[in-house]
């Protein structure tokens, strides 16, 4: 098994195939929407590969250490440029396809007219810890 | 035996080990592991002594444990030989457990985890779990409060308002997985209630009460957020909401008001209109002023800006918004609601999108979407 993190953002990404603010949806396909996610992340539970879900809000900051006795210095609230992250599902799959397979599906969501929202997602496989038995 | 019941037992057991010359600390360990014990394997033989049991139980651990620590040491054995069982413990014991947990040197987080352990008789496991963190990790913020509380008597008393701040956020919690950390809450706030008289405890047993009545209507599907007014009010527990009306009136003739009878006067008279057109909002407004006056909270002036905006037209309600700090929490929100009951319906949704972003929650940030979406398609 290997642990995948599917990353969702805000913006900084490309453009979805149906990009369509949210709010510009119908409630009923903004239900639809959240109905799609959370059926989706209880069939991953249901198959054995859901680890965690989050989500962030938009609001954030840098921080740094900035020297002995000193606080830490900040910079933000983010430049509205800023690639923005708004949330993962981390997931445990059987192979690198499955990963992808899966990262098709969430981002097959509908969305505006019930068409499946078509949105991009970052797909990074987790680092293993290494194995004990190397030769 | 059920699983409620058994943890009733757990602050009895705890203080049977301290007035048998245990320190806190040991007790509450020896109690826990007693516990985890009793959960395993009261399913399949359950004792006819639960609480015999686990005083046996959790008291040999701590034996062993004090022998252990002590041949570690190259000491003798502080206790020597297991005294007579003791005596049933008093509710005033009880009631010193709470304070001790809510004690004002732990942190909130800390003293929650404590309460629920020590005073509800949950495990750890089921602790972190419901708090989303790892076992190992609650493991270690229970430990660390036993150490810092470690020099306070369990009988010098504590401050009353600390536990009840501490029961309110268990409440709030709600549940996630299988633990019902409202339920919870409810059950540790009616055993304190039964151990005094005080009416700021029975007001918050009241609120409790109260709001878990109502919710069953209060998600929709895929937890999505229905607002109060459009709540499936047939749904509403009518038993919870007759029993907490009750525990409020025999609190409010004490004559002695506080922020939590208030809060559940509020809840009370939303519970009372059968239709949300039946809301009492003039009373509701006058309840907000009484809590606003004993708190001067700005979350309780924002709630009363909305009551105002119900009981006097949306005008005065964006009114009494414009008094308050724009920065609050939800400030966006509640101008957003105003506006759109306002019939102001463009600025309206900006305002319920811009309140999306600031939202500490995902289903409160669903919920704001969905109501710009709504505003948008009409």
């Amino acid at each position: 098994m290997a642990k995948y993190l599917l990353l969702k953002h805000y913006r900084g990404g490309k453009a979805a195939l149906n990009d369509v603010p949210m709010d510009r949806w119908t409630p009923e396909e903004v239900d639809a929407h959240l109905a799609y996610m959370s059926e989706f992340a209880a069939r991953l539970e249901e198959s054995g590969e859901f680890v965690d879900a989050q989500a962030l809000a938009p609001e954030g900051m840098w921080v740094r250490y900035d020297g002995k006795d000193r606080p830490p210095v900040t910079d933000g609230p983010f430049a509205e440029t800023k690639d923005l992250i708004a949330g993962w599902m981390a997931i445990d799959v059987d192979s690198h396809e499955r990963a992808i397979e899966l990262a098709g599906e969430l981002s097959a969501a509908p969305a505006a007219g019930g068409e499946p929202l078509g949105e991009w997602l970052e797909v990074r496989p987790f680092l293993d810890a290494p194995p004990t038995v190397t030769e | 035996m059920d699983e409620a019941l058994l943890r009733g037992l757990i602050p009895g057991v705890i203080d049977v080990l301290v007035r048998r010359g245990a320190d806190f600390a040991s007790a509450e360990d020896a109690v826990q592991d007693a516990l985890v014990r009793a959960l395993e394997s009261w399913r399949v033989d359950p004792p006819r002594d639960p609480k015999g049991w686990l005083v046996t139980a959790s008291w040999r651990t701590f034996l062993d444990q004090v022998r252990s620590d002590a041949a570690r040491r190259g000491r003798e054995a502080k206790v020597a030989h297991e005294p007579p069982p003791g005596g049933i413990p008093q509710s005033d014991d009880t009631l010193r457990l709470y304070l001790l947990c809510a004690h004002p040197s732990l942190t909130t987080a800390s003293a929650v985890a404590l309460t629920l352990r020590a005073v509800g008789g949950l495990t750890t496991r089921q602790i972190a779990e419901a708090y989303l963190v790892p076992e190992a990790t609650m493991a270690q913020r229970i430990s660390r409060a036993k150490a810092r509380i470690s020099g306070v008597p369990l009988d010098q008393t504590g401050d009353p308002s600390a536990v009840l701040r501490v029961l309110y956020l268990v409440f709030n919690e709600g549940y996630s997985g299988e633990l019902d950390l409202a339920a919870e809450a409810i059950r540790l706030t009616r055993q304190l209630a039964s151990m005094t008289d005080e009416p700021e405890v029975a007001g918050l047993l009241a609120l409790m009460l109260l709001h878990h009545a109502r919710r069953a209507s209060r998600t929709g599907a895929a937890g999505r957020l229905v607002p109060l007014a459009r709540q499936d009010r047939r749904r509403w527990d009518t038993g919870l909401i007759a029993e907490g009306v009750e525990v409020l009136q025999a609190a409010l003739r004490r004559d002695r008001l506080g922020e939590y009878q208030a809060q559940a006067a509020i809840a009370a008279l939303h519970a009372d209109a059968q239709r949300v057109e039946e809301t009492d909002w003039v009373q509701i407004v006058q309840w907000y002023d009484v809590l606003v006056h004993l708190t001067d909270s700005p979350i309780a002036r924002l709630n009363r800006a909305v009551a105002v905006g119900e009981a006097d037209g949306p005008p005065a309600g964006l009114t009494a918004l414009a008094e308050l700090d724009a920065s609050l929490p939800r400030h966006t929100a509640v101008a957003a609601y105003l506006h759109a009951k306002a019939g102001d319906t463009d600025l309206a949704a900006d305002l319920y999108v811009t309140a999306s972003r600031a939202a500490t929650n995902a289903a409160e940030r669903d919920h704001l979407i969905r109501e710009a979406a709504r505003l948008r398609s009409r």
